[in-house]
């Protein structure tokens, strides 16, 4: 790509890697305190008009939803693990990070995740509490615009309102309400990062039903801070995908990051302090690949803690149908959800919260996928079920019927759809990991980041009992269970956590409290990748929250030097 | 290589005649382009919906009778429906409205070759046999693939992503607000009889 946008280097005081909500909110909290602030980010700038494009890709199959932002050699990885990593589907590479693509859900954690070796001999404990973190969690709730009830009886505490009023529960919430309300089970508002009303300069909701990309502004995004970080002077520079950090002699301080422009330009950044916000995966590649004479196994890693314990999130669904109709499809977010299983007081299967689906049977695509039949006849004939079978007999040329014969997905019934998710905790173990796969590169010739990743008997417990939760609601329901997602075959999910974790002993832990590394003075991490523990709840408020803590912490260093 | 792409190949080896925007390109006139496929000059045909845009007045008449026939009866079809929604939607890609126009032409001359009348001039019926003898409805959609493949793609499935986020799909889907439409919000709570 050629543009005259000028990506050398620059006097800062502050350097930033990534601008996901983590780099973008420190980058803002920084800067509007008076600091220089550079940050560098490997993925492009979107326009608005992006996100109508974005939208039609993910509506459309035969357009490729990543194809916006994917470099395939930029960003390779190897899987190895029980659970497929599909990196590339979740994770984004632009400015706004992931956030351009979120669900947008900010539940908070839960005081127990904090406390897990404590309260239940598993896992470790947070060298900070649920209460440390509480104001911060609220500013969070501010700065995103989160959308919420206060209505959650087995929710974390809190007394700061929700920005913005919640969304009101949905017609099919309705119908599962009578039913948990007969098993005593509470449903609650979902608190999310969407407006319900015109928040921070942006529109309400207008219910494209497209969340992960939608066109409207009404979902925080990233880029929303990158915006207010810029009007405070920090920059912004796109396309800059940063290669190694380097120390100083005395392994004590970063002295500068090595970065690459599309014009084939390796620059060197220096900065006082650098900050490491690029998610759970590249956080710990970027300083495994980091290493030097004084730190031989990566960059902060003393402790071999870096890219270890690695977490996700497990998740369950139980899809069903009713006789009456359920109304699907019109939203694309959760309305509520339920934390009556999220603290189970003991140890015994695990935290695990429920959503309550508005979009049981999914019609994105509408009826414009079509298979080559050579494709459909391989898949006969290497599974060669009774239906596919008669697919082929019956319709050889895999024939479009058009005009009245048009089929379009539908929702109509009966019967009707319904279907309940469950998300749970997986417990930090440290063969679960990110590494370098030495056998393959990247487009400068590095290693790519090679991912294991196994739920373990913790999480299969969990969510088994999820599982039994889901079934009994459907019954109570009067719903007939048609399929059922387990955690067999599952792909890795949204949430990469773990792999520089938070904790006081520089010898288990890669960064302290303030999310400092241990081993360096002026290297801190603002990611999910510093959670010691995962909870069960979507950890970016969290990443939000730590950021505008750990920015907080990075002032004080700045203004006593 | 699938089946598609080697009936697309021989098909492309037999149509290898230049596209209106490369004869525009290439002769450095509209008069030459527009009179080769009887849009005439001046006519309201040949109006282009804006100076960027590649497509003309008479490519949405053609992609609104393509619709007309491809959606079911039930849903009514019209040419500023077809306008606003495939033709000045934000573009998908770079080149997408021009690769749209070359589809139309394509099936266009098929028309005009096979069944002597543009698509506009022909019945819904025989409009589906346009697009069943160019084998568009056996092929998968491929951006850049055999004419067939590409008439698919670009066509037939801008319509369909017109047609099913649009209400107008209402009766055929049971979803009021359909994924892609602004509206869920005045939706999402409505009890089946129209009650929150």
């Amino acid at each position: 790509m050629t543009d005259d946008i000028d990506r050398t280097p620059s006097d800062t005081e502050v350097c930033i890697v990534g601008s996901g909500p983590a780099g973008a909110l420190t980058a803002y909290s920084l800067a509007r305190r008076g600091h220089d602030v550079l940050v560098l980010e490997a993925g492009e700038r979107l326009e608005r008009a992006d996100h109508h494009r974005r939208m039609e890709m993910w509506l459309r199959p035969n357009f490729d939803r990543d194809a916006f932002w994917r470099e395939d050699e930029r960003d390779a990885f190897t899987s190895t693990g029980d659970i497929y990593a599909r990196l590339n589907e979740t994770r984004l590479k632009a400015v706004g990070g992931t956030s351009v693509h979120w669900d947008a859900n900010t539940p908070r954690l839960h005081p127990k995740d904090f406390e897990m070796q404590s309260r239940y001999g598993l896992g470790r404990d947070w060298p900070i509490s649920y209460d440390d973190l509480r104001p911060y969690y609220a500013r969070a709730e501010r700065e995103m615009g989160v959308s919420g009830v206060d209505d959650n009886p087995y929710g974390p505490p809190r007394t700061a309102p929700y920005p913005q009023e919640g969304f009101p529960p949905s017609y099919s919430d309705s119908l599962f309400a009578e039913a948990c309300d007969s098993l005593g089970i509470s449903m609650a508002t979902q608190p999310k990062a969407i407006n319900s009303e015109p928040y921070d300069g942006r529109s309400k909701c207008l219910g494209y039903g497209v969340c992960n990309a939608c066109p409207s502004g009404a979902k925080y995004t990233a880029e929303v801070h990158v915006r207010k970080a810029e009007e405070h002077g920090a920059r912004i520079v796109d396309q800059a995908q940063v290669l190694r950090l380097e120390n100083d002699a005395d392994g004590e301080t970063v002295e500068s990051v090595l970065y690459a422009t599309p014009d084939g330009t390796t620059h060197r950044q220096a900065a006082d302090q650098f900050v490491l916000a690029c998610g759970g995966i590249e956080t710990p590649r970027l300083l495994l690949l980091s290493d030097s004479s004084q730190y031989p196994d990566g960059l902060a890693n003393s402790s071999g803690a870096v890219g270890r314990y690695l977490m996700d999130h497990p998740s369950v669904t139980t899809n069903a149908v009713l006789e009456e109709p359920t109304q699907q499809n019109n939203v694309g977010w959760v309305s509520s959800r339920s934390d009556q299983f999220y603290d189970p007081g003991a140890a015994g299967p695990g935290s695990f919260h429920l959503t309550f689906d508005n979009t049981a049977r999914s019609v994105s695509g509408g009826a414009q996928s079509r298979k080559p039949a050579s494709t459909r006849l391989l898949g006969a004939v290497t599974s060669p079920t009774l239906s596919a079978l008669a697919d082929v007999a019956t319709d050889p040329l895999n024939e479009t019927s058009l005009g009245d014969s048009l089929e379009l997905p539908t929702t109509d019934g009966p019967p009707y759809p319904v279907s309940i998710r469950g998300a749970g905790e997986m417990l930090p173990r440290a063969e679960n990991r990110v590494t370098l796969d030495r056998s393959k590169t990247d487009n400068h010739g590095r290693p790519v980041p090679s991912i294991e990743l196994s739920d373990g008997a913790h999480a299969q417990r969990t969510m088994d009992h999820c599982l039994e939760v889901q079934a009994d609601i459907m019954a109570e329901l009067g719903a007939e269970i048609t399929s059922v997602s387990t955690l067999s075959d599952r792909p890795m999910s949204t949430h990469h956590m773990g792999t520089t974790r938070m904790g006081t002993d520089p010898e288990a832990s890669v960064v302290d409290a303030q999310c400092r590394t241990h081993d360096l003075e002026n290297l801190w991490v603002a990611s999910s990748s510093v959670f010691p523990t995962s909870g069960a709840n979507n950890p970016t408020l969290t990443i939000g929250a730590l950021a505008l803590k750990t920015a907080e912490h990075i002032d004080e260093t700045l203004s006593s030097a | 290589m699938t089946d598609g792409s080697q009936r697309g190949d021989s098909e492309r080896a037999t149509a290898p005649e230049p596209t209106r925007r490369q004869l525009l390109g290439a002769l450095g006139g509209a008069a030459v382009a527009a009179g080769a496929y009887g849009y005439g000059t001046g006519s309201r045909e040949a109006e282009q919906l804006s100076d960027s845009h590649p497509a003309s007045r008479a490519h949405v008449e053609a992609a609104t009778a393509v619709a007309d026939a491809i959606y079911p009866q039930s849903v009514a079809v019209d040419e500023s429906f077809v306008e606003n929604a495939v033709f000045r939607r934000v573009e998908p890609t770079p080149g997408h409205f021009d690769a749209l126009v070359e589809t139309i032409e394509a099936v266009e001359r098929h028309a005009s070759a096979r069944f002597g009348a543009s698509v506009t001039g022909l019945s819904p019926g025989t409009r589906r046999q346009v697009l069943q003898s160019m084998n568009v409805t056996a092929v998968h959609a491929m951006p850049d693939g055999t004419t067939a493949e590409r008439v698919r793609f670009y066509l037939l499935n801008d319509l369909l992503y017109a047609l099913f986020t649009s209400p107008r799909s209402r009766p055929l889907t049971g979803i009021e607000n359909p994924p892609g439409h602004p509206g869920g919000l005045a939706a999402y709570r409505r009890a089946p009889g129209g009650d929150e």
